[in-house]
């Protein structure tokens, strides 16, 4: 059935609309006005144009920043995805193991982010953590404030141990969402375990899998919290993300033109991400509504 | 029986030691809470020795901790009402209507859950500052609406286009107006929707911290930040810190178990 034409219902989203318009639009201005004006302090700006932008296109530390972002970005997802699908596909599919299931692996994700920094802060310290302990008992060198690999395996375990469980959500939820019938057939046809999974569950799943990695992708790359807890990007700069990198320029150096500019920057990047995103959830809307016609 | 159980034992495998590999270092920070200073740095043991409750007594009675729990929770429900109730609407419309511009809006809303908070941290400060609201709960709850109400409507918009549309038709039919039409009978049938949109703005802004940090200082500040204030001044106090950690998981531990049949279809933005 088609949506009925009423612009009247703008009328419905106003409130949604304006509060948010609020929030975003005000602020995203005010970071634009920013990035193209230089001060001398005293509240006297001057037009700069361009200049910042090409700055920080040009910086190495910009450069750095981005490049260690997209390595997180790219380990946490090789890692994540994989490991999130393979639990998925072996949890209990019905009884009371799976709300406990449920229940007990979406708990890291409910736990406020500088908390989550704070638990691996003190899990990976060799002196009263257990992982550092335990390490350091093998007779690895494990010290994630002075060693940079260290910093890294600890934010990357951090991110794994919080955020593959909604990976392992997603995919459940889009496996119990595939009929029994399925499964019914592939049974009378003799397909082996391996043939199931590759042209049953992973198909079914190919919308919620896209769904995961897009998520995945776009909120690790706008970490902030838990590198600022448990490294504060260092040792040196190692762990230095974007938001991490921009957070000390703008409220540490105030330096606001340069870091208006890599505001913008940095949104354009993640809004051309989102368009992605979009794209691919709507064009699935339609051709789902088009099947059902 | 021994056949279903060995069957039992290899195929949970793989879930059970993820569970496990979840539950360590939270189980860590559980006897941390219960052991004083001097155990911690001290001894290196699996459980605590000398239970105390000390740790969570300082927090209990000590103002500045306290207070910190109290406010983040005034925002955040300040926050959840706000964004619901603004994202209800909303969602009604995008799921029943085309009009101008809905598409655009639908995908500007988008951005804004997938914007860094780095990039709003500042502006926001100067925002509420010059309309003297800085470090009070309503601007941190206002503030958080950024990315909660598109959420908000995106998890609504998921449930209500599960509804079919010729329930909306027969009760206009039946001579309801649209508000008695969208209390008395449509909010019903999205229940379980609008308390997983609720649960999610609830948590989102629950676990956030940068944004919260920026703009509170003394009456509002949450208690993430009395945390991270805490670790840079008082020299490492770790017991009341794993304690204070203790307590920030117990509101999602306990809201949890109520939408647990629908926190991935939540997750996935109503869209699974």
């Amino acid at each position: 059935m088609q949506k009925a034409h009423d612009h009247k219902a703008l009328w419905l989203v106003a409130p949604a609309l304006l509060l948010v318009a609020f929030t975003a639009v005000i602020p995203l201005m005010t970071v634009v006005n920013y990035s193209v004006q230089d001060t001398f302090g005293n509240n006297q700006f001057f037009w700069v144009g361009a200049e910042w932008y090409r700055e920080i296109l040009r910086s190495d530390r910009f450069h750095a920043a981005f490049l260690r972002q997209i390595a997180f970005s790219a380990t946490i997802l090789a890692i994540e995805i994989p490991l999130g699908l393979a639990i998925a596909l072996s949890m209990p599919k019905k009884g009371l193991g799976v709300s406990v299931c449920l229940v007990l692996m979406a708990l890291p994700l409910l736990i406020p982010w500088n908390v989550v920094g704070t638990i691996w802060q003190i899990f990976a310290r060799v002196d009263i953590g257990l992982l550092g302990h335990t390490l350091s008992g093998l007779g690895i060198d494990f010290n994630y404030t002075q060693n940079a690999g260290a910093a890294w395996v600890t934010l990357i375990i951090m991110d794994v141990w919080h955020w593959t469980s909604l990976v392992v959500l997603l995919c459940y939820a889009g496996l119990v969402a595939i009929p029994p019938a399925y499964y019914q057939a592939a049974r009378i046809d003799g397909a082996s375990r391996w043939a199931i999974f590759r042209y049953i569950e992973l198909p079914k799943m190919s919308r919620v899998l896209l769904i995961a990695v897009l998520l995945r992708f776009m909120d690790s790359f706008m970490i902030y919290t838990e590198p600022f807890v448990v490294t504060g990007g260092g040792p040196g700069n190692a762990t230095t993300f974007l938001s991490v990198d921009l957070v000390k320029m703008a409220i540490g150096q105030f330096d606001l033109g340069p870091a208006a500019a890599m505001s913008v920057i940095y949104f354009l990047i993640v809004i051309l991400v989102s368009w992605a995103f979009y794209t691919i959830m709507t064009r699935d809307d339609f051709e789902q509504y088009r099947r059902s016609q | 029986m021994t056949a279903p159980a060995r069957k039992f034992r290899t195929k949970y495998v793989a879930p059970v030691l993820y569970i496990i590999f979840l539950m360590t270092p939270i189980y860590w920070l559980l006897t941390m809470s219960l052991k004083t200073n001097q155990e911690i740095l001290s001894t290196f043991s699996l459980w605590p020795e000398n239970l105390t409750f000390a740790n969570y007594l300082v927090i209990f009675t000590d103002a500045s901790w306290y207070s910190g729990y109290i406010n983040s929770m005034i925002y955040v429900s300040m926050n959840t009402v706000i964004s619901v109730l603004a994202a209800l609407p909303a969602a009604y419309a995008f799921s029943r209507y085309r009009f101008l511009g809905d598409k655009h809006i639908f995908f500007w809303l988008l951005t804004n859950r997938m914007a860094p908070p780095a990039v709003f941290a500042l502006p926001f400060f100067q925002l509420y500052s010059s309309i003297n609201l800085f470090d009070t709960h309503i601007t941190v709850a206002l503030a958080h609406t950024l990315f909660n109400i598109p959420l908000a409507i995106w998890i609504l918009e998921g449930f209500m286009s599960g509804i079919p549309r010729e329930i909306d038709e027969t009760a206009y039919i039946d001579g309801y107006s649209f508000p008695k039409f969208f209390v008395k009978i449509f909010t019903p049938l999205i229940a379980s929707g609008i308390g997983v949109a609720a649960f999610f703005c609830f948590m989102f802004s629950w676990v956030e911290l940068l944004i919260a940090r920026t703009l509170t200082s003394v009456a509002a500040k949450p208690i993430a930040v009395v945390m991270t204030r805490t670790v840079s001044a008082s020299g490492l106090d770790w017991g009341v810190l794993a304690a204070a950690g203790i307590l920030t998981i117990l509101p999602g531990a306990l809201v949890i178990w109520f939408v647990r049949h629908h926190i991935a279809r939540g997750f996935a933005l109503g869209r699974v």
